[in-house]
């Protein structure tokens, strides 16, 4: 079975959530939306305090390209602008809607029957771009990269195919898993719509092994969608790299930046991601709601949730049984690569994957002892690099040296400290060593015009 | 025998040869070092520390050759050698010795564990640099010290610590050369260096928090609220100026009357190194303590 080459592990999956259906999540009291919940320049707001808006109205609008709008999940009054602590644990710029019943804008088609692409001959690689930048999605597996500007490829680049990440490597998390058995139809008619932005025919739906029942219904509903193709993978951990999963399905390897996979030949959506396209091409809707998995060990009631964007994070852990008391660590995304919460009050964004809730015993970090050359991180590493080298380098503040050892292609996915048996905070260091460095790189950049 | 002597005479020759080449090369390709260089270097610390703003000690001595060349020492100073080492150096150079006030380093948080509650725990690598990288930290305040000690190490001179009641570092005055290492190594910038003023007696606004007063109020109790109150109380002197809901006491237009100090709702003003305040009756028995004339002059007129 397929896998990326080099380097990964294998954390225990725990994918509680699996046999729990997707069910919607009530409408919040005041809904919370972040002008940062993507990569590249913030949204600017167009709506000001007293404004009443409907679900899907525009709430801000793009900052620069690489950027995405932002759209109202709810109906109600603006309540005011104004900064407030977010999942990344700064406070920043966002909109504050007061919600007022439930009120939709008549553009969007609510309706749930299925429009194939064949059904829809007038759209064409231009339009199905431009309806996906405006209706603000992005990468949907946590990255939140905008998704308009990986369907636009450089000048002088050629996409070859699509590869839907469908892995879901990250454990506990079920999301993507749930999404694939209850509307593949919908998915594939996305992948459909993708292929055809980008002008390819061929197209890659990637599948850990550990989904066998999402593996077969895929395999069984693409046979009626030319050129894609279902590849299950073997279960690896960190497979939903972009540049792993392009490894895995087609063997090749993505160069250390500023090489990016379209220099390769592929485009890489997250299957939530095709399911938001479908959903804003064929239904005139914008990207106002997603399934989070909310899940853990001491939680109640594991489940899979289609909350709106905007929606406290308190609430989404009221719905599945509420906060366990011997909480220690509530956590943004999955285990590997979120982030700790600061606050429950922290709302749901683009990118909110998945809230973990892990007890006081799995919380707690075990106390780091001093490293003893075994080498695993560096087996570990599915960049080929050497964290423990990045990590010292990072601590003794070398970045010269950092750089040349391409600490700008870390993934920053944690399997070195996943693996590491002296319980190093590997990526902690690594993480302030890519910043600082990148820094650099981008003032010399600047520097340099 | 005759094998000996030829690999004697061999040898002497091959040795000859290369001693003249040696010798015609080192000629040749002399490097001309200015000696004042050397010189100015011995009495340098040897701290190699770059808080002069050059990379070493021969660096530092390389520019003030240069320096004395182009007819002034203005504006070079060895924060660890203070006065006297630069009195040394103009010595060597020929030059006379420019005047420059003694800085140190100055934490500018009050954030204690009282003041600044812990709303979080961090259980990463101990490094402000990682703690710093979570956001907020595991305060309320995006600004305050993170309390992890890389200022603590980065000090070649022993004159900070942490103080584990606070949980803030303290500067020990004595030691603290001003090179500003600290400095540098804080990621929120709290450090500053600073004029010591005289006998070390300044005013500094003990608070680096920009967010609007009341979010900094709730964050700390010892936070600027950005009022401004104390901007107003040096109207006279216009030495503070309030910025990004932040004041800041200018050190060079400060006359040290410690009007806003009393004026600041927060208690985020601090005085340093003054003596003991008296009960208000008592009040001139301060001034005559004090020879500075602006402390005489200030709280006759406040009356």
């Amino acid at each position: 079975m397929k896998s990326f080459h080099i380097g990964g592990v294998h954390p225990a999956e725990n994918k509680l959530s699996a046999g729990s259906p997707i069910r919607e999540a009530a409408l919040p009291r005041q809904a919370v939306f972040s002008m940062f919940q993507h990569i590249g320049a913030p949204a600017k707001p167009v709506v000001q305090k007293g404004d009443t808006v409907k679900v899907g109205t525009l709430l801000a609008e793009a900052g620069g390209f690489v950027s995405a709008p932002v759209y109202s999940s709810v109906s109600g009054k603006v309540n005011k602008i104004d900064a407030v602590v977010d999942a990344s644990g700064t406070r920043r710029m966002a909109v504050i809607v007061d919600v007022e019943g439930d009120e939709w804008e008549e553009t969007i088609d609510r309706s749930k029957s299925l429009v194939r692409l064949s059904d829809r001959p007038d759209l064409d690689s231009k339009t199905i771009v431009e309806k996906i930048k405006n209706a603000g999605i992005v990468g949907m597996g946590g990255a939140t990269f905008p998704c308009h500007v990986k369907l636009t490829p450089p000048p002088g680049s050629k996409a070859e195919c699509v590869i839907i990440n469908a892995v879901e490597c990250e454990p506990y998390l079920t999301a993507d898993h749930r999404l694939m058995l209850e509307h593949p139809e919908e998915i594939l008619v996305g992948v459909d719509l993708i292929m055809k932005a980008v002008n390819v025919t061929k197209g890659y739906i990637g599948i850990e092994n550990n989904k066998p029942d999402a593996i077969r219904l895929m395999t069984e509903k693409a046979k009626q969608y030319p050129g894609i193709e279902v590849v299950p993978l073997k279960v690896k951990y960190p497979q939903g790299g972009e540049k792993q999963l392009i490894d895995a399905v087609i063997g090749r390897q993505v160069p250390a930046p500023p090489a990016i996979p379209i220099n390769v030949g592929a485009v890489v959506q997250n299957v939530g991601t095709a399911y938001a396209i479908y959903e804003a091409v064929m239904k005139n809707k914008p990207l106002i709601d997603r399934v989070i998995t909310v899940t853990g060990k001491s939680v109640r009631n594991p489940s899979n949730l289609l909350a709106r964007l905007g929606t406290p994070f308190q609430q989404l852990i009221d719905e599945c049984g509420g906060l366990p008391e011997d909480t220690g660590k509530v956590i943004g995304g999955g285990p590997m690569m979120g982030k700790a919460l600061l606050s429950l009050d922290v709302p749901m964004t683009k990118g909110s994957s998945g809230l973990l809730i892990m007890n006081k015993k799995e919380a707690r970090r075990a106390e780091p002892q001093p490293c003893i050359r075994c080498a695993k991180c560096v087996s570990a590493c599915p960049m080929g690099l050497e964290p423990y080298l990045l990590s010292k380098l990072a601590s003794m503040e070398e970045w010269e040296t950092a750089e040349k050892n391409d600490i700008v292609s870390c993934i920053e996915c944690g399997s070195c400290q996943f693996t590491c048996p002296s319980n190093r905070p590997l990526l902690d260091m690594i993480r302030v060593g890519k910043t600082t460095v990148m820094g650099i790189i981008r003032n010399r950049a600047a520097a340099k015009k | 025998m005759n094998v000996i002597l030829i690999a004697v005479i061999v040898l002497g020759v091959i040795g000859l040869v290369s001693a003249l080449v040696l010798y015609f090369i080192s000629h040749k390709f002399a490097v001309h070092e200015d000696p004042r260089i050397a010189q100015v270097s011995e009495v340098l610390p040897q701290a190699n520390c770059g808080g002069c703003g050059y990379p070493g000690c021969s660096g530092f001595a390389a520019a003030c050759v240069k320096a004395a060349d182009a007819g002034s020492l203005e504006g070079k100073l060895c924060p660890v050698g203070g006065q006297p080492v630069m009195e040394q150096v103009a010595g060597i150079l020929g030059m006379a010795a420019v005047a420059s006030a003694p800085k140190v380093a100055v934490v500018r948080c009050n954030g204690t564990c009282e003041n600044r509650p812990r709303n979080a725990e961090f259980d990463g690598a101990v490094s402000c640099r990682v703690k710093n990288m979570t956001g907020m930290g595991d305060t309320g305040c995006p600004y305050g010290c993170l309390g992890c000690g890389d200022c603590v190490s980065k000090c070649q001179f022993g004159a900070i610590s942490m103080d584990a009641e606070t949980g803030l570092p303290v500067v020990d005055e004595e030691k603290c050369t001003a090179c500003g290492a600290c400095a540098k190594a804080c990621p929120r910038s709290i450090i500053e260096i600073r004029l010591k003023g005289p006998k070390g007696r300044r005013v500094v606004v003990l608070c680096n928090n920009k967010d609007k007063g009341a979010i900094a109020n709730k964050a700390c109790k010892a936070s600027c609220i950005g009022c401004g109150k104390c901007v107003k109380t040096c109207e006279k002197f216009q030495a503070i100026t309030l910025e990004n809901n932040l004041a800041y006491i200018d050190a060079e237009k400060c006359k040290m009357c410690r009007k806003c100090e009393e004026a600041c709702p927060k208690g985020a003003i601090h005085g340093f190194n003054f003596p003991p305040r008296k009960p208000k009756a008592e009040e001139p028995a301060v001034q005559s303590t004090d020879n500075t004339p602006n402390q005489n002059v200030e709280p006759s007129k406040a009356e």
